[in-house]
């Protein structure tokens, strides 16, 4: 059964439209990699997706139980965030904000979600430590706790490994197959490396202007449009 | 050294001191907190911008005659401050130069309406007064005090009751927002409490050393500080020290007071750096 259903989204912003046309559905346990090359409308999508941005046409509907409130995000990291003071705890903490409604302090129970996601993710030992002084690939992971205390049923991510050393790159890569097949987490990640999206992803939703590709990873391998991306250059056929 | 103690308390048995000291102070402690708030989501300049506004509207206030400025200041300050921050988000002039825009142009507004029409025969002492901060917080009525305690208590109360969203937010406001809290009314509600503390601090140390009351304390912190709850708490405790002393020091020496006040900020901002530094390269 599906958990989100998209029909004919159009996304842009600015009354200009950077992508029509997107279709496709996720179900619970899918592990989807949004592919494209920049400026195609995969961050605006992801935006959408979470509600941060309006669309402009089409229907998102959530399913299967899904609250907006049950779906992680695990944003690109902000300028502004390499240099704030903050522990890993405060950061992995604020996860559980949605949780506490009017009451002002964290409860026993966020604490204990806290430490069970740093656990996880392998980064308990850290949580007293400043944020700013972690490496790049520990930042990503607190922000990945914190995107699980967050939520438990699915979890949006923008280009996780961006920026990562080749070590970082595949941890992250291995915490994310963990969670989708031992916690049953239903992925969508935006990746940049078509390789790895093809390695680990079961579908795959490869965006231009309009999407070019939506479907299981096994159909997409044998499209043409994975073979022409391989070759150095997919174009979509308006640009021509 | 006996004599200056001696004449420090011969002065704080004058109520006016007291009141100076008690706003002085509290002001000092609401835009710490705020400033916080402001320097970390890049804001820094918006202090400076609201209080140019302030001054403009100021200046229109006491030409038309209003028996209370603040009737004009306060809604004008109000408008801008939300108008302002919500820059950031889906507008077409970038924050940046929207703030200064808004802040340079207020400010010749204000100056010119100001030149033009007023009844005074000391423009410029009053211009001067309005910019630096005048001796205005030696002349606060009971008024002035109990609004400014009411005032504080507002902030103190929204930095306990939502310190956790605070966080949240000043982190990462799209994350914030995928959880399901409020921000937007959020943000309204910093924005509106960032006015009202512009506004009681141009009484303090006038319209142009505003930022430096929101920035500094914030900024020394976090040379040395890298939690946020110690950030915030070092801020407060900074800026109180800093406005105590810059008064005192301002009453014995007669010294402008917030031009003191601010100079006493960048000495702790000098220590704060040095600390920094020297902790950084163990």
């Amino acid at each position: 059964m599906p958990q989100i259903i998209c029909r004919d989204l159009v996304l842009g912003y600015d009354k200009k439209i950077v992508s029509s046309n997107i279709s496709f559905e996720i179900n619970k346990g899918d592990y989807l990699c949004i592919v494209g090359d920049n400026g195609s409308g995969k961050s605006t999508l992801m935006k959408a997706l979470l509600g941060l941005v309006p669309t402009m046409g089409g229907v998102i509907e959530r399913a299967d139980g899904l609250a907006e409130r049950d779906i992680g995000y695990l944003p690109q990291q902000t300028e502004l965030q390499r240099d704030f003071p903050a522990s890993v705890e405060e950061v992995v903490l604020s996860g559980c904000i949605g949780h506490k409604g009017f009451f002002p302090i964290y409860r026993m129970s966020d604490k204990i979600r806290a430490h069970k996601n740093l656990r996880k993710l392998n980064i308990d030992g850290l949580q007293k430590r400043p944020y700013s002084e972690l490496s790049g690939g520990q930042q990503q992971r607190v922000l990945l706790a914190r995107a699980l205390c967050a939520a438990d049923k699915m979890i949006l991510m923008d280009e996780p490994v961006s920026g990562l050393d080749p070590a970082a790159t595949l941890e992250m890569y291995r915490i994310t197959e963990s969670l989708n097949r031992d916690d049953g987490m239903t992925v969508i990640m935006i990746s940049h490396d078509i390789e790895a999206a093809v390695k680990y992803a079961t579908h795959i939703l490869h965006l231009a202007h309009e999407p070019l590709f939506f479907g299981t990873k096994e159909d997409y391998i044998k499209s043409g449009v994975y073979r022409r991306a391989g070759e150095g250059g997919i174009r979509d056929e308006r640009d021509v | 050294m006996k004599e200056t103690f001696d004449l420090l308390f011969e002065y704080l048995s004058y109520p006016f001191i007291r009141y100076a000291l008690i706003v002085g102070v509290l002001i000092a402690l609401s835009s710490s907190l705020l400033g916080v708030i402001l320097v970390l989501k890049r804001f820094s300049f918006i202090g400076d911008g609201l209080s140019h506004v302030a001054f403009g509207a100021m200046a229109v206030a006491s030409v038309v005659g209003l028996s209370n400025n603040m009737l004009l200041v306060l809604p004008v300050t109000v408008v801008s401050a939300i108008l302002l921050l919500r820059t950031g988000q889906n507008t077409r002039i970038k924050g940046d130069a929207a703030v200064a825009m808004i802040s340079v142009g207020a400010l010749a507004l204000g100056y010119l309406v100001m030149n033009m029409f007023s009844m005074s025969s000391n423009v410029s002492g009053d211009v001067c007064g309005t910019l630096f901060g005048s001796v205005a917080i030696l002349t606060l009525s009971k008024l002035d005090v109990w609004l400014c305690i009411g005032m504080s208590a507002v902030v103190i109360l929204f930095f306990i009751l939502f310190y956790n969203k605070i966080f949240a937010v000043t982190f990462d406001e799209n994350f914030a927002v995928t959880t399901g809290m409020g921000v937007k009314g959020f943000n309204l509600a910093v924005a509106v409490i960032t006015a009202f503390i512009i506004v009681l601090a141009m009484n303090l140390v006038g319209s142009l050393l505003i930022s430096a009351l929101v920035i500094f304390p914030a900024l020394s912190s976090m040379r040395v500080f890298k939690t946020f709850k110690s950030v915030i708490i070092s801020s407060a405790l900074v800026s109180v020290i800093c406005a105590f002393l810059g008064i005192m020091i301002s009453v014995l020496l007669s010294t402008p007071v917030g031009a003191t006040v601010v100079a006493i900020n960048i000495v702790a901002f000098g220590v704060f750096f040095s600390v920094g530094a020297i902790v950084r390269r163990k």
